[in-house]
């Protein structure tokens, strides 16, 4: 099943289990049924649940933090990641401020999934992958989508807990198709599944047993596929075997699966979309490095797309991004 | 090939260290009993007339005790007080029930004392101790309580008390939702992106806007194109506007306007022009000493204090006095 279909399928059971969800976002209602067609459907089966806003963003989230603040269990739809720079007050002055600042008299479960990264050509303003911006901060989880992960796993456990939630979707992620584990295998690769506390996922992935493993990559999202691609044809090639472990939520990161492995291949590549400096795999490899000093057989390795704006012409657009390309030369850079 | 681990491991169900997300003070927080002071507040079935006038007492003196203190070293961070405004949170909460919700801003303590009576737990969080409403953590400006939030952003609060307005009209209840705001929070698009939606949706919210003439150091004149009024119904809303300091007054334009409001047929507005008497925070005031003078002449408890016998207003006065006194030395003594 394509993911698009996978995560509305989700959406839909979590509106028929509890009364209380409720979906706000641009577009929403069909036949349009969403920018990306995710939500299809869902509002001719759940009227009055399933809702088209007025372009407010921030008004949109804002009235979703009044909702949860009440009982509800609202779902906004940010119709691209990039608009989250509107939701940006209301996220960090509002929704994850509200249980620690009234010391835990409510909760304010809001999910805000949005539609993120380039490779569509839609230019500097319809592409990026901004969820840097929301790492750390306190109190918010920030979640990404990948096809290792299923959809109605993550989304029940998001709606069985009370912290609010950024669901970051790659869009590029929308028509492929979901590759969960399964009898401990991924096509050909082994596949372990590791749970947190919470029951969100972490997938490591490894074409041979870890201790044969001479690195590991850290991945979320549509990152998370092209180096299980690219994993896989250097171990089938050249014999080249690394682990990928696949982090549903990044902020904060369940460091178990991650020290479980750096443990033993002792060598780490953070592979993320994100524009470099200031991100994610620079929180990790500082954590990695003062965590395993001494153990590690070379620097933690990051990777991410060039510090610029995203174009919209094909080629400079996969100049400056994370492409295969590049996820494999970062590879082959941890791997010599 | 390399593929020689025989079957790979089953789906692992071991358990992971997430970060803990720790509230900071929540195992400190402590409850007090009964927070409520019919000195205070007033004693149920006394006359309106007085009744009004102990609230907007108790507001005026809890704010001046509290500059009082500040001016002491006693307390912490910083305070905006609403003394000139008292009439506005008496007159509008009078109103409502325990279905109503309010959000207000950064001026809240008027209109927390007047929603829950709770002097001990306001003061106790200004001053950052565990018995504080929240527990020392919100302080000032962040403030909880059954039926009530503040927060500390302008504008920001508005979207969310039409998401609780949501809530009660998807509830199917009577309650209504209602949120405080400035002639400064005019400034801020949340506003009007809220007033739009609020609208579209005919969601059971109250705008009620304190026009006091000065957004900090401000004045509307220099922050504010067009009319205020205008900000409303040009989304459909109906706006009831009154130029007043004096509580019956108010009070009577806010009982219309919640009648409407419970009517639901949407959201509905309610602007009074007053006056804040005071300085935005602390020892903060460069308006001309002429103006702040003059307005003193309306100030609300002298207009509606004037209503009561001179005997009966003293020995409101000097029950709130005493009560207040009470409420210090315990916060004091915590």
């Amino acid at each position: 099943m394509i993911a698009a279909r996978a995560i509305g399928d989700a959406l839909r059971a979590a509106l028929d289990e509890d009364s209380r969800v409720i979906l706000l976002g641009e577009d929403l209602v069909d036949p349009y049924g969403g920018a990306f067609k995710v939500t299809r459907g869902l509002s001719t089966d759940f009227p009055g649940r399933v809702r088209s806003t007025p372009i407010s963003e921030g008004t949109v989230v804002g009235v979703c933090a009044g909702l949860a603040l009440s009982g509800y269990r609202p779902i906004a739809e940010i119709m691209f990641g990039d608009f989250l720079t509107l939701c940006f007050d209301q996220i960090v002055n509002h929704i994850a401020k509200y249980e620690a600042m009234y010391n835990g008299k409510v909760t304010c479960p809001v999910i805000i999934r949005t539609p993120s990264g380039g490779g569509r050509g839609y230019g500097p303003t319809h592409s990026q992958s901004l969820e840097k911006h929301f790492l750390g901060v306190p109190h918010l989880r920030v979640v990404a989508s990948s096809l290792v992960h299923d959809p109605a796993v993550v989304l029940r456990a998001l709606l069985a807990q009370d912290s609010p939630v950024l669901l970051i979707e790659h869009k590029l992620l929308y028509p492929l198709h979901l590759t969960l584990p399964a009898g401990g295998r991924i096509e050909h690769d082994i596949a372990e599944q590791h749970l947190s506390a919470d029951g969100l996922p972490t997938v490591s992935i490894r074409p041979v047993p870890r201790e044969d493993c001479s690195f590991t990559v850290l991945a979320y999202g549509y990152q998370a596929e092209l180096a299980r691609r690219v994993l896989a044809r250097l171990a089938v090639e050249e014999e080249i075997f690394g682990e990928l472990v696949v982090a549903s939520q990044i902020s904060p990161l369940d460091w178990a699966p991650v020290d479980a492995s750096v443990s033993v291949t002792r060598r780490l590549l953070v592979i993320e979309e994100s524009v470099e400096g200031f991100t994610w795999g620079s929180e990790v490899a500082a954590r990695i490095s003062s965590r395993f000093f001494g153990e590690l057989r070379q620097p933690v390795v990051t990777a991410a797309s060039d510090p610029t704006v995203i174009p919209s012409s094909k080629t400079l657009e996969a100049r400056m991004l994370m492409t295969s390309d590049r996820v494999e030369r970062a590879i082959r850079q941890v791997a010599a | 090939m390399g593929y020689n681990e025989k079957g790979g491991a089953a789906v692992s169900t071991q358990v992971g260290e997430l970060s803990p997300y720790v509230i900071p003070g929540k195992d400190l927080a402590v409850t007090v009993g009964d927070r409520t002071d019919a000195r205070l507040v007033g004693a149920p079935g006394e006359p309106r007339t007085e009744r009004l006038y102990r609230r907007m007492r108790f507001i005026r003196r809890f704010e001046e005790n509290l500059l009082d203190m500040f001016d002491q070293g006693l307390l912490n961070g910083t305070t905006h007080a609403c003394i000139g405004q008292e009439a506005d949170a008496v007159a509008v909460i009078e109103h409502l029930t325990a279905d109503d919700h309010v959000f207000s801003n950064h001026r809240c303590h008027g209109h927390f004392l007047a929603r829950t009576g709770d002097a001990l737990g306001l003061l106790a969080e200004i001053m950052g101790k565990p018995e504080g409403v929240c527990g020392g953590i919100g302080g000032s400006q962040h403030l909880c309580a059954p039926g009530f939030m503040s927060n500390g952003i302008q504008g920001g609060i508005v979207p969310n008390a039409a998401g609780i307005a949501f809530a009660k009209q998807l509830d199917g209840g009577a309650g209504v939702s209602l949120v405080f705001i400035g002639d400064g929070t005019l400034g801020e698009g949340a506003t009007y992106e809220t007033l739009n939606l609020a609208s579209l949706w005919q969601l059971p919210l109250v705008v009620v806007l304190e026009d006091n003439g000065w957004a900090q150091s401000t004045p509307s004149r220099a922050g504010l194109a067009g009319d205020m009024r205008d900000r409303f119904t040009a989304f459909g809303i109906p706006a009831f506007e009154i130029d007043s300091t004096d509580v019956e007054e108010i009070g009577s334009v806010a009982g219309r306007a919640l009648a409407k409001a419970r009517t639901r047929q949407g959201p509905v507005a309610v602007i009074i022009h007053t006056y804040r008497l005071c300085h935005h925070s602390k020892n903060d005031d460069n308006r001309p000493a002429d103006e702040v003078a003059s307005r003193w002449e309306l100030d609300p408890l002298e207009l509606h204090g004037r209503r009561l016998e001179p005997a009966i207003r003293s020995a409101i006065d000097a029950e709130v006095e005493s009560a207040l006194r009470d409420v210090i030395d315990r916060a004091l003594s915590l």
